[in-house]
This record gives structure tokens, sequence and C-alpha cells, in this order.
């Protein structure tokens, strides 16, 4: 499952992450190296192996429905880059 | 049948639709943290660290959102699921404070189920549904306040939704407006959702293709996003399917695409291609573990449910003799059913049913006022009903009765008492009345009597006027016709 | 007297409440060993003035013959953790000058036993990577460095170094494959991973939310037992978190561990394991074994997967984890023309290499058309690794292993450097625990031929950390080798 320059440049986006053109192929390279390195798994026979999601085995415990916080919006946004009127602000988002 | 047929050059098409609805849940409580879900409230202030998607924040669920889950699934006649997982759907949008929303994705918490519907003549279908998960909703976009920026606020970013979906079973733009008055009428009545589409508690993503009749398999369909009331998601579903049928007829193919459906315009665009179609990277949430219902839970839940619209709109025909049709009007909302059962207990139900669907809701028409704040009690409502049937008044002095209740909200009993509009039942009474009507009207009596009978009814008429409306219209009937013949 | 900072936790406690000296004196002797030490860049964030201000109420406390378990105790706190009013960065570029509004739930547990916090410090930038090179605040000088600087291990190098260098009593570190054991390990230290669930990991910085488990590094293992009881409990805040008990841990120190089966696991005399560390390892069976514990030959067949399955499983979480970090609500922003064009300025400028290494494998593995293949799979791998253990604890109730396959190495090292798995091979020994969430705890055994400090590893089952305690402490006693400088 070798990773392409197409494929690449698409995690890239999805992760919302750039990689410049001159440095697609190396990290290409760097990709195709790992994955060649993680293929060992599919040695490893697994057809009748449920997948652990977590070694807790308790299951979820639900929180009462009751108001506990609220009323911070200073506190919320104390950390905002920018914020204007109470929101945070972002460039034009154009739908 | 009722499935809508587009007559094409190549033949005829059917349509195939299927629905995905949110709906709000009603909680206190946001579904993974303790911020409250009050809407209006000034900007940012139901915002607690988790819903902002602050460094090493984590989830908790909300027990509540659970419960009206459950009762949600067993509203939709569904398999609820003792065993479910939460899943992270990854993308990024600026409303979205985690960079994920947490969903189920393979183990919803309700599975299949069925909701019956009922068309307009008469039939009725079982609409299939696919599952039921529940996730967080987002936060807002403004865009409208600044030119150059957008505004977020966080406030509704992680209150409880539920994400019904259907099978692809709607054949007609009616089919699927039916659906949604009743699962609106479901999720009311259980007091799960508000229901409100115009309010965007209950959203709606249509999917829609179409084939030609008689084909199998399904061809390429567009989802439409976010389509906010049951008029627009009607008239969406003919636009995009008159759409594809025109497409393909003129040789062209439909590409999977989401669109928009513009209100103004009566019609769809595209929104986003597949090209740039979302890669979600769906995996188990590892912030939470795996959701297990005990049988007790399900048992306490189904143990709080009521009755829904079908139950009780099936339960009116059978007991208590309603119309198919005047028992689904007074189920739709589960207030006025309510309203009816106590109107119509120990008093006759089909007057009162006749009542209601008649004066009642034109009065509260009139007075623009919810079935709650109605002046009139139900209990009010079926002693009226009772005055009427056990002839203490007539008909004609019940309408006026009952315009006096709805401005001053007294009982009838009281209005009939004080102004004395008990009507007249004495037959020695009425008979004074009519014996002074003919002496005083010998030209009509004579006319009648040579053959003109339809002067009977002006006879009536000049009897009940004697009687200022209060004698018994069947007796004077009946009396005058014995003494106008009998001489 | 002797030089405060030598103290340990349970000296320094003792000398407190029998007035040899004041909390303020104490405190004051570390921030002296903070100033001094300050070229091993242990500390990224320092609190001279809060912490003497604390050390003063707790010496009240202490003089009326009250206070917690930690009363007057000067801790680091590694910057994983948030702590409210105090900058938390996760090292990283991108959470440049965010001040969390909360306190994680372990640093309030810390407080709430009277502890008090110097600083906070280095790590590897969102606790991704072995030797805190990763850092936005540069590497980690480990104080064992002789010539050339020597890399701390990682991620919790910060918290290991200022340990080994007297520039904290104790400090709390964050393990997802080994970062609380290998750094321990390299430092001369001693750290425990306890079992996942064990503490709350409300308000520490996510990297690998199935991973993650905060535990203490500290002079001895008495010393990390006395932490480990302060920061451990169920935190309704925290679903992950474990309904268990915690027990008194220092309790069980000195107990005797006659007839305790010892395991040692055949898969991890790896090729090219370090002579000496080899070494090592039979001197602590042995020590154990002179002290009356069996010692048996056990298997653990899925070892050779345990870091592939590791370095799909911890990327992928994290991929998701550290979508947050957009540059809208905190953190830094780089401006763009337009929304998505934001995200990437500020999340291309603000992580550093490795960090976007592995959210770009992350997002791989999880991408449709590959998910089977790599997500699914690993957990499935996953899952074989944990019953590998299931089935040797019915053999053997501890398992003793090396920490790492190698002593610290320097600062730079090429090889490590030019190809990441290189690096990640020193997570060897530790990913393993991880993954199947058990208790794993590093404590030093002794000097390799260069003068560094080796570490050797005792795991144990899930939530019995206390026999973890007792034959880490038995060991530590006979080995007679304390690796704080």
């Amino acid at each position: 499952m070798a990773i392409d320059t197409q494929t690449v440049k698409r995690i890239a986006f999805l992760s919302r992450l750039r990689v410049e053109d001159d440095k697609i192929a190396a990290a290409e390279e760097e990709f195709n190296k790992i994955l060649d390195w993680v293929e060992q798994l599919q040695e490893v026979p697994t057809d009748d192996v449920e997948p652990l999601i977590s070694v807790n085995e308790n299951h979820l415990v639900l929180r009462r429905d009751e108001v506990t916080e609220g009323n911070q919006a200073e506190a919320v946004l104390a950390n905002a880059p920018m914020k204007e009127y109470g929101y945070f602000a972002v460039p034009k988002v154009v739908e | 049948m009722t499935g809508m047929i587009i007559k094409g050059k190549s033949g005829d098409w059917e349509v195939i639709c299927g629905l995905e609805i949110h709906c709000q849940i009603i909680s206190k409580s946001k579904m993974f943290s303790g911020a409250s879900t009050h809407y209006g409230s000034d900007a940012n202030e139901n915002v607690s660290f988790v819903d902002a998607g602050m460094p090493g924040m984590l989830p908790t669920l909300n027990e509540q959102c659970v419960r009206q889950a459950v009762k949600t699934g067993l509203g939709l006649n569904a398999q609820i699921n003792k065993y479910s997982e939460f899943a992270r759907k990854n993308y990024f949008y600026a409303d979205l404070p985690q960079g994920y929303q947490i969903s189920q994705f393979k183990y919803p918490i309700v599975g299949e189920g069925y909701v019956e519907i009922d068309l307009e003549d008469g039939s009725s279908k079982k609409i299939g549904i696919e599952r039921l998960h529940i996730e967080q909703d987002a936060g807002k976009s403004i865009h409208d306040i600044s030119p150059t920026k957008t505004f977020i606020d966080l406030n509704r970013a992680g209150v409880g939704l539920m994400e019904i979906v259907t099978k692809p079973d709607f054949r007609s733009p009616e089919e699927a407006g039916a659906f949604l008055r009743k699962l609106r009428s479901i999720v009311r009545y259980l007091g799960t959702c508000d229901g409100n589409m115009d309010e965007g508690s209950m959203r709606c993503d249509v999917n829609v293709s179409v084939r030609k009749v008689g084909e199998e398999g399904y061809r390429t369909r567009n989802e439409m996003k976010n389509v906010n009331s049951v008029k627009f998601v009607m008239q969406a579903i003919e636009y995009e399917a008159r759409r594809h049928v025109e497409t393909y007829e003129n040789g062209g193919m439909i590409e999977q695409e989401t669109r928009l459906f513009d209100p103004l315009k009566g019609e769809t665009r595209v929104m986003r291609k597949k090209e740039f179609a979302h890669d979600y990277r769906y995996f188990p949430e590892p912030d939470l573990l795996p959701l297990v219902l005990d049988d007790a839970f399900i048992e306490e839940v189904k143990s709080e449910m009521v009755e829904l619209p079908d139950a009780k709109r099936r339960r009116f025909v059978a007991e208590l003799g309603l119309t198919p049709y005047d028992a689904s009007v007074l189920c739709e909302a589960r207030e006025t059913a309510e309203w009816f059962e106590k109107a119509a207990k120990g008093h006759d139900a089909k007057k009162v049913a006749n009542w209601m669907m008649g004066d009642f809701f034109a009065m509260l028409n009139e007075k623009k006022i919810s079935i709650e704040e109605s002046p009139i009690t139900p209990e009010n409502l079926g002693k009226l009903v009772d005055l009427i049937t056990s002839n203490v008044i007539n008909g004609k002095t019940a309408k006026d009765v009952f315009a006096i209740m709805a401005e001053s909200g007294e009982s009838p009993d009281k209005i009939v008492e004080e102004r004395g509009l008990k009507q007249v039942t004495d037959s020695g009474e009425i008979e004074k009345i009519i014996d002074a009507v003919i002496a005083a009207n010998p030209d009509n009596v004579a006319a009648y009597r040579a053959g003109k009978v339809a002067l009977a009814g002006w006879f009536v008429g000049q009897v009940m006027k004697e009687s200022k409306g209060k004698a018994n219209p069947g007796m004077v009937n009946q009396l005058l016709k014995t003494k106008l013949d009998g001489k | 007297m002797t030089e405060l900072t030598k103290l340990t936790i349970a000296e320094a406690r003792e000398g407190l409440k029998n007035k040899e000296f004041t909390a303020s004196e104490l405190t004051e002797a570390y921030i002296a060993k903070m100033n001094e030490c300050r070229k091993l860049n242990a500390f990224v964030c320092e609190t001279p003035e809060k912490a003497l201000e604390r050390a003063a109420v707790s010496q009240e406390k202490i003089a009326r013959g009250e206070g917690g378990d930690l009363e007057g105790i000067p801790l680091g706190i590694k910057d994983l953790f948030c702590t409210a009013g105090i900058a938390t960065t996760a090292c990283s570029n991108i959470l440049k000058g965010f001040v969390p509004p909360y306190e994680s739930t372990v640093t309030s547990k810390l407080l709430a036993a009277g502890a008090n916090f110097l600083g906070k410090l280095n790590l590897d930038e969102f606790a991704m990577g072995g030797s805190n090179e990763t850092s936005a605040f540069g590497p980690v000088v480990n104080p064992w460095s002789k010539d050339i600087p020597l890399v701390a291990g990682g991620s919790s190098g910060g918290s290991a170094a200022a340990v080994a260098a007297g520039m904290c009593a104790g400090a709390t570190g964050t393990d997802t494959g080994g970062s609380i054991r290998q750094p321990s390990a390299y430092c001369g230290v001693t750290g425990i991973k306890p079992t996942y669930g064990r503490c709350s990991r409300y308000g520490i910085i996510a990297f690998a939310s199935s991973l993650d488990q905060a535990g203490p590094i500290a002079k001895d293992v008495r010393d990390c037992a006395i932490m480990l009881k302060n920061m451990a409990g169920y935190d309704a805040k925290d679903a992950t978190s474990a309904i268990a008990e915690v027990p008194d841990f220092e309790k069980v120190l000195g107990a005797d561990i006659k007839g305790m089966r010892i395991g040692i696991p055949q898969e991890y005399r790896v090729e090219g394991l370090d002579k000496e560390v080899a070494a090592y390892w039979d001197k602590a069976a042995e020590i154990l074994k002179s002290r009356g514990a069996e010692i048996v030959d056990i298997s653990l067949p899925h070892t050779k997967y345990a870091l592939a399955t590791y370095y799909i499983i911890a990327p992928a979480e994290a991929s998701s984890n550290l979508a947050r970090y957009d540059g809208l609500r905190y953190g830094n922003r780089v401006e763009g023309t337009h929304l998505d064009d934001m995200y990437i300025n500020s999340r291309t400028a603000g992580f550093g290499r490795e960090v976007k290494r592995r959210i770009m494998i992350g997002t791989y593995v999880l991408s449709a058309g590959y998910y089977d293949a790599y997500y699914l799979k690993a957990q499935k791998v996953r899952r074989l690794i944990r019953d590998d253990f299931v089935k040797a604890f019915e053999k053997c109730d501890l398992i003793l292993t090396p920490t790492a396959p190698t002593a610290a190495f320097p600062i730079g090292d090429k090889s490590m450097q030019e190809n990441p798995i290189t690096m990640w091979l020193n997570d060897i020994f530790t990913v393993s625990v991880s993954l199947a969430g058990l208790p794993g705890l590093s404590l030093p055994i002794g000097l390799n031929a260069n003068g560094l400090p080796l570490g050797m590893q005792l795991i144990g089952r899930a939530f019995d950390e206390e026999n973890v305690f007792k034959a880490a402490f038995a060991l530590e006693k006979d080995a007679a080798f304390r690796g704080v400088k």
C-alpha cells in the first residue's frame, strides 16, 4: 500500500498541514518506510480476534442531568487570539 | 399505492427517498458536559471547557440523553441495543471546537424499527427506520455581523442530538411529509424533542434518487442538507426527482453530490461535489467506554412510556366510536388528545369530538391561543355536551352558551341557570304557545290545512321565537304537527 | 544537616515534622538548585514566588501539626498537566501563551495534599518523542552527561532530569508508550506508570487517550508510592478512570517477597540487546531470587508486534486529539485568507516535525479504505498482546525486564534523527505494557561502563501496583544503587 504524491497532499489537507512541494518527495519516502515497517502486522492471524477498544473493562458511568457549569464566557474566551462582542472571531467563512 | 410517478419521454419513473433527521434532545444539561442547553442566552455563556474543546478536557455522558434516545427508539418500534459505542467523526470546522464530533458509528444505541404513516387516501404505510444514534451538536457560525469575519457562539456546541435514519422507503413527497409530521408527533408525545423545525431543533437531510418503474436497485442519489420545514422537504423531493428524470432523459448522468435547497426559489443547487467529500475517519471514541444498558434501565424507560398517537387513535376509534379521521386529527398533538380525553370522560365522546373540531378549534384559532390557554376547560366542554344530550338546552342555545364560556370561562350549568336558558320541555307550556300562535295566524293555518305543508317550518319558527328559543325543537315539531293536522 | 535537595520526600516530610527545617527553607533550597542547574533545560516555566508563598502557608500548617501527606514538598509538574493560571504549553509552539482556567485532577489532588509546585517541566512536544528533543523549548540535558550532552529520555525528560539533578523532590510524568519509565531509566531515578485508569486524565493534554496515564517520577520507590497514592483515584470527570480503591502503597514496602513468582519473558532478549543491560537483568533476577522469589520463564509471543501496533494506535488517536489546535479558541494563530488557510498556517507553524509526522500517519491509518488494514488490525493485535500478559500472569505474579535497550544516547544522534523508527525502537520494552494497560515501574539498577545509569522494569497485573512496589523496594534495597546525582 504505497503512498503517492497525491495521497501525501490529501493526507496533509485532511490534517490541515502544509507540506511544501519540495518536501513532498521526502515525506512520501518516509511514509512508505513507516508503512512498510507496520506492514509486519499483516502476518498476525486475527480473523477471530475482537478489536480491543479499551483496556478498562468497566462500562460507561452516566452523569446525572444537572447544570453544573456555565456563565463563564470570560474564562472560555480568555485565551482566544481574536474575539469580538463575546464571540470567537475567524476569517469570513464562505459556504 | 400512493407513489409519485413522473411521466417521462422514455417511460414512467418512480421516486426513491430516504430521510436523516436530527432531533435535539430535551435535557437540562448538554450531552457531554454540565453546561445548560438553554436557548437564547448571551453568546458563549452556556459553554463549559469541555464544550470549548480546551486542552485536556474530557466528555462525560448525560444519562438523560441516553434515556431520551431509548424512549424515542421504543416510540419508533425499534430494537434497543444494549451495547453501543461512541465514535469520533473527524472534520475541521469553525463551530466544531474539538475538531471532531462525538457520534455513534458501528454500534448505534437504537437499531431497526418502523413508523406507520397515514396517507390522505385513507391508506397507511410502514416506513422502515434504519437506526437512531446519539451525537453532539455543533456551535453556531454567525456570518452577518461583520463583513470580514465569522463569529462563533458555542452555546449550542455539545447539546444532545438524536439522528434518525430511515430506509429509502419514501415514494412520494407526500409520504415524506406524513412521516415528518408523524415523527414530530411521536417525539413531542414522548417529550424527547420539541420538534420545532423552524427553530432548528429538528433538522432534516433528504436523500433523493429516481429509477424506472420496475427497475431493480438504486441509482445515484443526492443529499440535501438542513431542509427546515415539512413543506420545503416535500418541495425539495419533488424538484430534485424531476431534475434527475430530466437529466437522465437528456442523456445526462447524476453525480453524487451534496446540494442545498433554496426555499425562496424552490430549487436545489450544488453545495459540495464528491471529490471534495469529507473523509470522516470514524474510530471508536477512546475517551468514553462502551455504553452498556441493563434490562432494568430499559424496563424503567418502558414504564415511563406514554400512549403514542397511533395507539391512542386506534383506541379512540374502537372504544369511543370516533371516525378514523377525527381520531387522527385529535391525536396529532398530545396536548389536544389529552384535552379531548378529559372532556370526553363520562360524556358523549363523538359529540365532544365534533365540538372540539368545530367551534372549539375555531375559537382557539380566532383567539390565537394554544389549547393550554383555552378559557374553556375540558370538564366544562363535557358538561355542555351533557346539557345538550340530556335535552336541558337545545343546539342553538348551546352555541350561545359556548360563546359565553369562551369569553367568561364560566361553567355551562351556571350560564344556563343564571340566564334562564333551559329549554322548555313541559308539553303543557309548549302547547300553550302553539295554541297562541295558531290562534294568532288563522290565514296560515287555513293555507297549511289546504295543503301548503311547507308552512310547518314557519310555524316552528314562530313557536321557537315565542319561547325565546328555549322550547325543545323536537317537541315543538311533534306537538305542532298534531295540532295542525289533528283538527 | 545534609543538603536539603538530596532528601527524599519521606525524609523531607520527617524533617519538616521534626522542625529540623521549614517548608520555606526546603523550597528555597530547591529554587537555588533550579537556578544552578538551569542549563539542563528541565524547567520551561518557573514559579518560585508562588512556591515561596505556598511554602509559608504550608509551614503554618505544619507548625500547627496539620497539613496533608505532601505538605510543603516541592514538586515539578510536567508541562502536559493543565495548571490554573499558569502557562501550559505541552512544549509546543501551538500552545504558546495558553493559560488554562482550570486545574488537572492529578495536580488538584497533589495541591490538596499540600504539595508545592516549583514550575512546569520540559517534555517532548505533546509527549511525542523518546528523547525530549522534539520540545519547542529544546532538549533537556541528562544530568549524567559527561563530555557530550546526553538526552534525558522522553517524553517526561524534564521530570526525570529535574528529579535526578535535585531540582525538585518529585515530579509528575505521563506515560503513553514509556514516557515515564524510559527517561527514569536514562536519568537514574524511579518512575511508575500505574494501571490505565488509576489516575484521572482530566486536565492532562491528551496524546493518545487509550494509552495516556499519569504517574510519579521520584528519587526512590517509597517516594513513588507516596506520590502515586496522592495522584490516583476515580474521577467522575474522566469516563476512563477506574472505579477502584487506592491502597496505601507505602504500607506494603518492606513486605516479604518470598514465594513471589517473577516472570522473565524470553521475547525480550532481543537481538542487539546491550550486554551490560542483559547482565543487570540477570543480576536483578538473582537479587529477587535470593529474597525467596521464584524465577519463571514466560512467553509473550506477540511482543515483536507491539511497536508497530503502538505506532498505529497512538498516532491515530493523536491525529484526532490534536485537531482542536486550530488557532481559533486559544494558542497560536497565523492568519490566513480564509478559514482553512488559517488552520493550515497555524498548524503548520505551530507543530514541530515529529508531531506533524504522527498526525499525518494517524490521519492516514484512519482514512477511508485503510482503516481495516491498519487501525482495526492494530486494535486486534493489541488484544493479542494484552492476552499474552493475561496468560503469562497465570504463571507469575510480576514480570521483570530491562526498561530500555540501552543507556542514554547523545543529543542529536544522527541515526535517530534520520530514521524515526530507530528512535521508536527505544520504546521496545515499554510499549507492550502500555498497550496492555498494566502498571510498570522503572528503577535504577546500576551504572554501565560509561558511568551511565540503567533501569529495570517491573510489570504487574492490572491494579496490582502493590506487588510491583513490594518487589521494587526489595530490589532497590539489595541493588544498593542510588541514581540521584
